[in-house]
């Protein structure tokens, strides 16, 4: 076992702490049964040992034996089951407490770790890792301690009865665990051959099956099933030979076994002969030596099982281990509501140190402001959101976000004028503001659409959950969701499968607009808000954001130049960079890459 | 499940030969017990130690025997096992390539990638585990029975009792913890789902500060999981005490029979030994058994989903295989009455379409979203099957057509950009495997990707990674372009495949191909007039009905869906100003 495995182990110890008591319990009734276990063969011995021939039969001496047997049977029986149950017991809860620990990290790992590493492994990590762990950890409870204490336990039995038998079946015993490992190490290559022949296949079946509609609209299913055919055949001769080669090993072992059941027999009889042993010790030591290999065979399953057990706690502790995100300062300012100002202030930040993206980047945003960000696909408008929202960190610089309330002090006073009331608020820093208050204060519509698998009520009430029937109605007509809804089998009772599977992409989008329609936080972020919606009836959304844009500042990102027309400050993007600022007009003017970007659309 | 006994055919040999090996072993084993009695009965006590070494010499010779056995049969299951994957993997990928959209959709990729790698694993080591063990653990069971009553039929009578007794406990337990597995799945299942959805959606739950909720809701699923395994496990930890139980009676009742029958003198001292250790042999199969039975369940289940996949009858099949001669004066692409609904749904997605797009023609389609845009276009490869009408290509039926032929005409970029794992020029070549390198670059040119390919340093060899991870949306979807357009075909179908070019290079792209348009006919799908405006033909889809056909001047006339498209777009101002 090397350095990294004990590491995992001591890990592993770590969650096993809480059911120390159970371990105990589970270990003390192991070794009750494997003595009972052991136990019943010389009982049995014994018995035979009193039926010596016609008339020589000792009745009430197996009469007294029985008796003890049955006893021995049933307190076994009740042990195993308890045993059995504690380790179940153990294994479940030590499994949901990783499970709940690995969650709770994804809740709280920074977007940067999401968004680079593939879905895919996060997700087989939490769930197969976490299963072959609990086999494996099952097993090792099950099989491991009763393995050794069986072995053990043998070995005493054994001396008991005679000293020169146990000594033949010592020495033979190990030569069964040779042939195995010889096999499994003559069979590594074979296995390594196989599984590079499978993950090979496993990327064409990757590929051709997940973009099935692809490889038909070019008629290309025949060479797919060709290269598919050449992988497979492959996969066949390395397959039978890792097989094959490793099935070997229970039947090499098992021979070991009868020879070593051989051999007892030789000196065992020799033995009786003499008057060393009686026939019924004879009989079991047979019985012992058809038993004793099994315990072997077990644990070095066991041992493969337990490292593979460990390699996966391993790659589950990477991810439980993971950075967090940075935690809110304990006197984060808790910001009630934004009254719509937002100060960035020389802000720089690129994803990897090697390319710069947003450097020194200025802006003010008044409170109701309208802040469109445009640019070509990919030139990291979500880059921007990312900052506001605080999904990412800034490198340098301050994005300060204005409070209504006025209740703490702060560097910074500025007056302003709002609805002609003059209201008076601070600056806060997002960095010394809880994650929580600040993204509570943004109303997000992503191009993404995510909704979670619930009903659409469940869905739309995500931002407020106290939300009376009527306001969750009024927020779905007014992002013209209502009328969809209403035809769905159970109305706003319909279940949403995971990821939305059965709405269209428009209908989703819809969904998420009402439900960021129902809490209206003071400020805005629509990301491609219309990106899959179709005009007309964007045109009726248009109406309904118009009126939820009415006094919060927003920042809009769109392909879409009419939606953004109208904006008060356009940001221009490109290759991760804002590189012009301005209103329509003003950049119109300027003949820069907004002005060629606009007339392209309409040549 | 037995459909897929099938693919055994091949190795139908190999499947008798390895359970008969592995009886034989099994028969060898069977016969040490009856060799030990003789060691003790006649050897002990006649102290002839010359007859000890002898039949000490014959359990050698048995246990050789039975690795030989051993050993054969292995090969002949690993064979089996191993032959019949590998024949389940290719009949599932070929039938999985003539499944329609209709029933890629309804099923879904993903699962059917888990169904052809781990289910059909499953399934292979199921196979291999039965043509071992499957035979041999009943076989030693009843052997031992049947051995017993060859020593003494009064004892023999524990063992008929025993044996039933035993297949009612292991048997039960199953049968209760088998529906509960399945539980166990369904409960991993919810557990799994939260996390991708979480994965998924991490930006939308943090933004509405969801967090602990999310926590909370994962450790509700999480103890519904842990109870049920908890079940099971309770339920079949009883499995092994019960037999055990069961077992040590049996033999206690073979040592109280047997010292009655040695006491009449009709049995031996080593007989009773070898009714005893035939009694031990059960247990150990008995352990084995159960252990099989697990790995058996498991295997059927996977077994039932791939045999799912192998009983769906592709809704789309062409019984015409031979060339069939188009009528090159008819028009390219006709609808006639052409409605479609997809699988399930109650309402059409398409319904009564007639239209006719001659050689030369671009056509526009546009429409809302849901409007069935895509429906339409998809419905001239044969995609899916039209459920009223008819849609014909050069004057014959699409369905008339054999489906490679069709294609063959036909090039579709959908919306989803994808390629595959290869170079750009493998990629290209999709198309045509024999396209000349001028071709290629042709269609690049056409497509604009010309800045994407030279910007690679390895230019046409650059290695494109799997579902083309290394490029971005918009280089992806100019090299599909290309792909479509190395093909060379008479129709051309842009399924809103430019929703990621920036305007000036969609622009350019339309320039272009309207450059080539004299000898192809070709289908725009868009959102967007611009894109559309300069067709021959638009065709304006509202609500899966064709609401206006028409060129873009008599459409802003006459269809209101069209204007008011337009005018979502275009600000009056702004046509004022192009218009003077």
């Amino acid at each position: 076992m090397d350095k990294k495995q004990l590491i995992t182990l001591k890990k592993v110890l770590r969650y096993m702490k809480k059911y120390i008591p159970l371990l105990v319990v589970s270990i003390l009734l192991a070794t009750i049964t494997v003595a009972m276990t052991l136990y019943f063969p010389i009982l049995m011995g014994n018995a035979l040992d009193l039926i010596l021939g016609k008339d020589l039969v000792d009745f009430e001496g197996i009469v007294e034996i029985i008796k003890t047997a049955v006893f021995v049977i049933v307190v076994n029986a009740i042990a195993q089951w308890v045993m059995n149950v504690c380790n179940n017991r153990m294994t479940y809860h030590i499994v949901m407490d990783i499970r709940k620990d690995a969650f709770q990290k994804i809740e709280r790992l920074p977007l940067s770790y999401i968004d680079s590493k593939a879905h895919g492994d996060i997700v087989s990590r939490v769930i197969a890792d976490v299963d072959t762990f609990a086999e494996g950890l099952l097993m090792g409870f099950t099989q491991l301690f009763t393995g050794v204490a069986t072995i053990v336990g043998t070995l005493l039995f054994m001396l008991t009865l005679d000293f020169k038998i146990t000594f033949v079946v010592v020495v033979i015993t190990p030569v069964s665990l040779f042939v195995a490992s010889f096999i499994a190490k003559k069979t590594f290559s074979m296995f390594r051959l196989q599984s590079e022949a499978k993950g090979e296949q496993t990327t064409i079946i990757d590929e051709m099956i997940g973009n099935q509609k692809v490889v038909q609209a070019f008629a290309y299913e025949k060479k797919a099933e060709e290269r598919f055919e050449e992988v497979n055949a492959r996969l066949q001769k390395y397959s039978l030979n890792a097989t094959f080669f490793s099935s070997l090993v229970n039947p090499s072992t098992r021979f070991v076994n009868s020879l070593v059941y051989a051999a007892v027999g030789i000196f065992g009889a020799l033995s009786a002969i003499g008057g060393g042993i009686s026939v019924g010790q004879l009989s079991c030591f047979l019985t012992y030596a058809n038993q004793y290999t099994k315990p072997f065979n077990e644990i070095s399953g066991v041992v493969t099982e337990l490292q593979n057990a460990l390699a996966c706690a391993g790659r589950i502790f990477e991810l439980i281990e993971e950075a967090a995100e940075k935690a809110d300062d304990v006197d984060a300012y808790v910001l009630a509501e934004a009254d719509g100002r937002v100060a960035i202030e020389n802000v720089s930040f690129s994803y990897t140190p090697e390319q710069k993206l947003i450097e020194d980047f200025n802006l003010e945003v008044k409170p109701g402001q309208r802040v469109a960000i445009v640019g070509p696909t990919g030139c990291g408008k979500t880059t921007f959101i990312n900052l506001l929202m605080r999904f990412y960190d800034v490198n340098s610089g301050t994005i300060s976000l204005g409070a209504l309330d006025d209740m703490q002090t702060g560097e910074e006073r500025v007056t302003y004028q709002q609805g002609g009331n003059q209201v008076q608020g601070q600056l806060y820093d997002i960095m010394h503001m809880t994650r929580k208050s600040l993204r509570g204060n943004y109303g997000m519509v992503l191009q993404e659409t995510w909704l979670k698998a619930g009903t659409i009520r469940e869905n739309i009430c995500m931002g407020k959950p106290d939300a009376t029937e009527e306001e969750m109605i009024a927020a779905a007509k007014a992002s013209h969701a209502h009328s969809f809804i209403k035809r769905l089998p159970n109305g706003y009772e319909t279940q949403i499968s995971e990821d939305g599977g059965n709405l269209s992409q428009g209908q989703k989008q819809l969904l998420c607009i009402a439900r960021v329609m129902l809490c209206l936080p003071p400020m805005l972020i629509l990301d491609e808000a219309t990106s899959s919606i179709d005009t007309r009836t964007e045109m009726k959304i248009q109406k309904a954001f118009l009126t939820m844009m009415e006094g919060r500042t927003s920042f809009i990102v769109a392909h879409r130049l009419s939606t953004i027309r109208e904006s008060d400050v356009i940001l221009v993007m490109k290759e991760g960079k804002i590189i012009e600022q301005g209103t329509h007009e003003s950049l119109l003017a300027q003949n820069g890459f907004y002005s060629k970007l606009y007339n392209s659309q309409f040549c | 499940m037995k459909k897929l006994l099938v693919f055994l055919k091949d190795y139908k040999k190999e499947s008798v030969i390895a359970p008969l090996f592995k009886m034989l072993e099994a028969i060898f084993e069977l016969i040490v017990p009856l060799v030990v009695a003789q060691i003790i009965d006649i050897g002990i006590s006649t102290v002839d130690k010359g007859y000890i070494f002898s039949r000490c010499g014959v359990l050698i010779l048995l246990a050789v025997i039975g690795l030989v056995c051993a050993i054969s049969a292995q090969f002949f299951a690993a064979k089996a096992a191993v032959g019949f994957a590998s024949q389940l993997r290719s009949a599932l990928f070929v039938h999985i390539q003539k499944l329609s959209f209709a029933d890629l959709d309804e099923i879904g990729t993903s699962t059917l990638i888990t169904r052809m790698t781990s289910d059909v694993n499953q399934l292979q080591s199921g196979v291999n585990m039965v043509l071992r063990l499957f035979m041999r653990s009943p076989f030693v069971v009843f052997g031992a029975m049947v051995m017993a009553f060859t020593v003494d039929v009064k004892a023999a009578i524990i063992f008929v009792i025993t044996i039933p007794l035993l297949s009612v406990v292991v048997f039960g337990v199953m049968l209760i913890t088998i529906p509960l597995y399945k539980k166990v799945q369904a409960a991993l299942d919810r557990v799994l789902a939260k996390t991708r959805e979480n994965l998924v959606g991490a930006r939308v739950i943090r933004a509405f500060g969801k967090e602990e909720e999310e926590i909370q809701e994962f450790n509700e699923s999480n103890e519904v999981l842990t109870n049920v395994q908890l079940l099971v496990g309770r339920i079949s930890a009883l499995m092994n005490p019960v037999t055990v139980i069961i077992v040590n009676i049996a033999t206690i009742c073979i040592v109280w029979t047997g010292a009655n029958q040695v006491y009449a003198g009709i049995l031996t001292q080593g007989e009773v030994v070898a009714l005893v250790s035939y009694m031990s042999q059960i247990l150990v199969e008995l352990v084995k058994l159960a252990n099989l039975i697990i790995l058996i369940t498991k295997a059927v289940a996977c077994g039932n989903r791939v045999s799912d996949v192998l009983n769906r009858q592709p809704s789309i099949q062409s019984e015409k295989t031979e060339f069939v001669q188009s009528d090159s004066s008819a028009p390219m692409v006709e609808f006639k009455g052409v409605a479609m609904q997809y699988g399930k749904s109650s309402e059409e997605a398409l319904s009564n379409i007639s239209f006719e797009a001659k050689k030369g023609q671009t056509i526009g389609v546009i429409g809302g979203t849901g409007s069935g845009k895509s429906s339409l276009v998809h419905l001239i490869p044969r995609f899916y099957d039209v459920t009223k009408g008819s849609v014909l290509v050069q004057g014959i039926d699409v369905k008339d057509y054999p489906l490679a032929q069709l294609r063959e005409k036909i090039g579709i970029v959908q919306q989803k950009a994808v390629l595959f794992k290869g170079t750009i020029e493998e990629n290209l070549r999709w198309g045509n495997e024999n396209a000349t390198e001028e071709e290629l670059w042709n269609a690049i040119a056409l497509a604009q990707a010309i800045d994407v390919v030279e910007g690679k340093e390895d230019r046409l060899q650059h290695m494109v990674e799997q579902g083309g991870r290394n490029l971005s949306g918009g280089q992806k979807q100019r090299l599909t372009i290309a792909r479509a357009l190395v093909k060379n075909p008479d129709i051309l179908i842009l399924d809103d495949s430019a929703s990621a070019l920036d305007f000036a290079t969609d622009a350019a792209l339309r320039k272009a191909l309207s450059g080539i348009a004299g000898e192809k006919t070709i289908f725009i799908v868009s959102q967007r007039t611009s894109s559309i405006q300069h067709a021959d033909k638009i065709i304006v889809l509202d609500d899966g009905k064709a609401v206006g056909i028409g060129t873009h001047a008599e459409l802003l006339e006459s269809c209101e869906v069209y204007r008011e498209i337009y005018d979502s777009q275009f600000k009056k101002e702004e046509r004022r100003h192009i218009n003077g």
